[in-house]
């Protein structure tokens, strides 16, 4: 398994995140050690079989549309590290 | 004894028999914190002065003839559980200066009943680790040994149990994260059926897998707290509306007519010879106490970290694409573009293995891999799932090692992840399968490091876990066991 420093560039732009040269280096050789271990999985012929993404069979959870206490403008709000009382700002998008 | 050792059970009957109060078990058990956090350090956060409070305010509870079972008793919550008020940090640097406007449902469920919450313990980042050494405040030490890992990710609710600065705690488990660090605190753990518990208020890690549950001194404590916890939330899509049995009648001595299955894959290459002696001595204890033992096989067992290192850090990556800088978090205020405000947020506040996870799930996930990866990796699950129904078709309770060895020394596998990944390859399937897993203490190493014994058992039969975890500690006798600190 070979992943170079560009392809981990790229997948790290797609996550939103930032990695200095060497940073992307060590992901690199590292990513190319886990991915090649999980390379295990071929050894199984999986085609007939039915991934599983849930464990229990759940169905869609309905619930009543009723109101019902939630946060305060305030309370959604007091967390973020840039508001103006009214909405969370962010730079300019536009 | 000091009161800040004593259990849960121990410790209701001297409240009920009017001998101590919430306020005195709760300052005994701060005064324990003052003696050995500064070794231990199990704890981000302490909570002292609310603590105190909500244990006057059970004192008043129990003197109106309310409260439940956990009525003034000290509980720590592991981070990633949202707390009213308190901060919560998910062990992470972007979590720095959180502040829940909300409790977890769990959390809700522990203060009806008059729960005293002492802190918020330690945890790898986001839940990713198996040492607890992937925490921005700290890596705690294990009480038995401080100079190796407590287990993670839970190590701070391990820790903080089996050093008695708290009575029982909250752990989650996504791949092991109760079962292993309750094996090496020498405490026990169990991780819930998927469903079992709400999740409501957990910060989510890899929500098809992730559960809470409880590490605890013994085991009706961990009925208690299971009774406490478990049930159908609304709130929770995931959570099952099955009816919640009394845990604590579970706890009845003999296991005439229950079979044992012990999977051979579990005692493959790579156990460490101590702990196949002391799992193997329990598997006796309980044939002694009349189950019937039988050889099982679960064959993908072998491929549960490979599947596991797919589908946990694909969840992941999609989960904590929330954390952008804007709502709450770590921000980066000199950023000049949207963009560059997630990325530099984002890469400020995460550590290392949380990044390293991202990349593998965004990778896993991303246009032309998703066959290869995440599509196989669900196929495998199925093949683990199949497993266990077929290993429960022939046994009530699986029996084998939580962890190949005991625990390893702080920083001795510091620059190898996939080794760190390996040790989690007995714990895994559970969460891959959603049946409940429990460690159960079992015995010591020559070195003097705790070594738990694992029992898995078919979706919402944590009552026979119980049951059989109850004989194991009757006959075994090593709760009551103390860390010198």
């Amino acid at each position: 398994m070979n992943i170079s420093k560009e392809e981990v560039l790229k997948v790290a732009n797609l996550a939103r995140l930032e990695l200095s040269q060497e940073e992307a280096e060590n992901m690199a050789e590292q990513l190319a050690t886990i991915l090649g271990y999980v390379a295990k999985m071929d050894e199984i012929d999986c085609r007939d079989i039915a991934p599983t993404t849930h464990v229990l069979a759940i169905e869609n959870a309905f619930r009543d549309d009723v109101m019902k206490p939630s946060l305060s403008q305030a309370e959604a709000l007091a967390n973020a590290p840039l508001h103006n009382d009214e909405a969370f700002i962010v730079p300019r998008i536009i | 004894m000091e009161l800040s050792a004593l259990t849960i059970h121990e410790t209701q009957e001297l409240l009920t028999k009017g001998e101590t109060s919430s306020v005195e078990v709760t300052t005994a058990v701060f005064a324990r914190m003052t003696a050995v956090e500064p070794k231990v350090a199990a704890y981000i956060t302490e909570n002292r002065d609310q603590a105190l409070n909500q244990a006057a305010d059970a004192d008043a509870m129990r003197s109106r003839g309310e409260g439940g079972a956990l009525c003034g008793i000290p509980l720590a919550i592991k981070d990633v559980i949202c707390t009213k008020g308190l901060r919560t940090t998910a062990g992470s640097r972007i979590l720095e200066n959180f502040i829940p406007p909300y409790d977890a449902t769990v959390m809700e469920k522990l203060q009806g009943q008059g729960a005293v919450c002492v802190g918020k313990a330690s945890m790898d980042e986001f839940a990713m680790g198996s040492g607890n050494e992937n925490c921005f405040y700290g890596t705690p030490h294990n009480p038995w040994h401080l100079d190796h890992i407590c287990g993670g990710s839970s190590g701070g609710s391990a820790a903080a149990v089996a050093a008695d600065e708290c009575m029982a705690s909250l752990g989650s488990d996504t791949g092991g994260s109760i079962r292993q660090p309750a094996s090496h605190c020498g405490m026990v753990g169990i991780k819930p059926t998927y469903g079992r518990v709400s999740r409501f208020g957990l910060l989510a890690f890899a929500s098809s897998l992730d559960q809470i549950g409880p590490i605890t001194k013994d085991v009706r404590d961990a009925a208690l707290m299971l009774n406490a916890i478990s049930g159908y939330d609304p709130r929770d899509s995931t959570s099952a509306q099955v009816d919640t049995p009394d845990y604590t009648k579970a706890l009845v001595a003999g296991l005439a007519g229950l079979t044992v299955g012990v999977p051979e894959e579990y005692f493959g290459a790579g156990l460490d010879p101590e702990v196949e002696k002391v799992v193997r001595h329990g598997i006796d204890q309980l044939k002694a106490a009349g189950a019937q033992v039988k050889a099982v096989s679960l064959p993908h067992t072998e491929y549960g970290v490979a599947a596991y290192y797919i589908i946990a850090p694909a969840e992941a990556s999609s989960n904590l694409a929330r954390y952008d800088g804007v709502r709450y978090g770590r921000r980066d205020m000199a950023a000049d573009s949207l963009i560059d405000l997630y990325k530099r947020s984002r890469s400020q506040g995460f550590g290392d293995e949380v990044k390293r996870r991202i990349l593998i799930g965004t990778y896993a996930l991303s246009s032309g891999y998703y066959d290869a990866y995440y599509k196989k990796a669900s196929q495998v699950r199925t093949l683990i799932v199949e497993d266990y129904k077929r290993a429960f078709s022939q046994c009530d309770v699986l029996v084998s090692p939580v962890t190949p060895t005991p625990a390893w020394k702080i920083g001795e596998k510091a620059s190898d992840p996939l080794s760190v990944y390996l040790s989690d390859l007995l714990t895994i399937p559970a969460n891959l399968a959603g049946v409940p897993g429990m460690s159960v203490p079992c015995g010591f190493s020559a070195a003097g490091l705790p070594i738990g014994l694992q029992l898995q058992g078919s979706h919402f039969r944590e009552e026979t876990l119980l049951k059989v975890a109850y004989n194991l500690e009757q006959r075994l006798g090593v709760v009551g066991r103390k860390p010198v600190l």
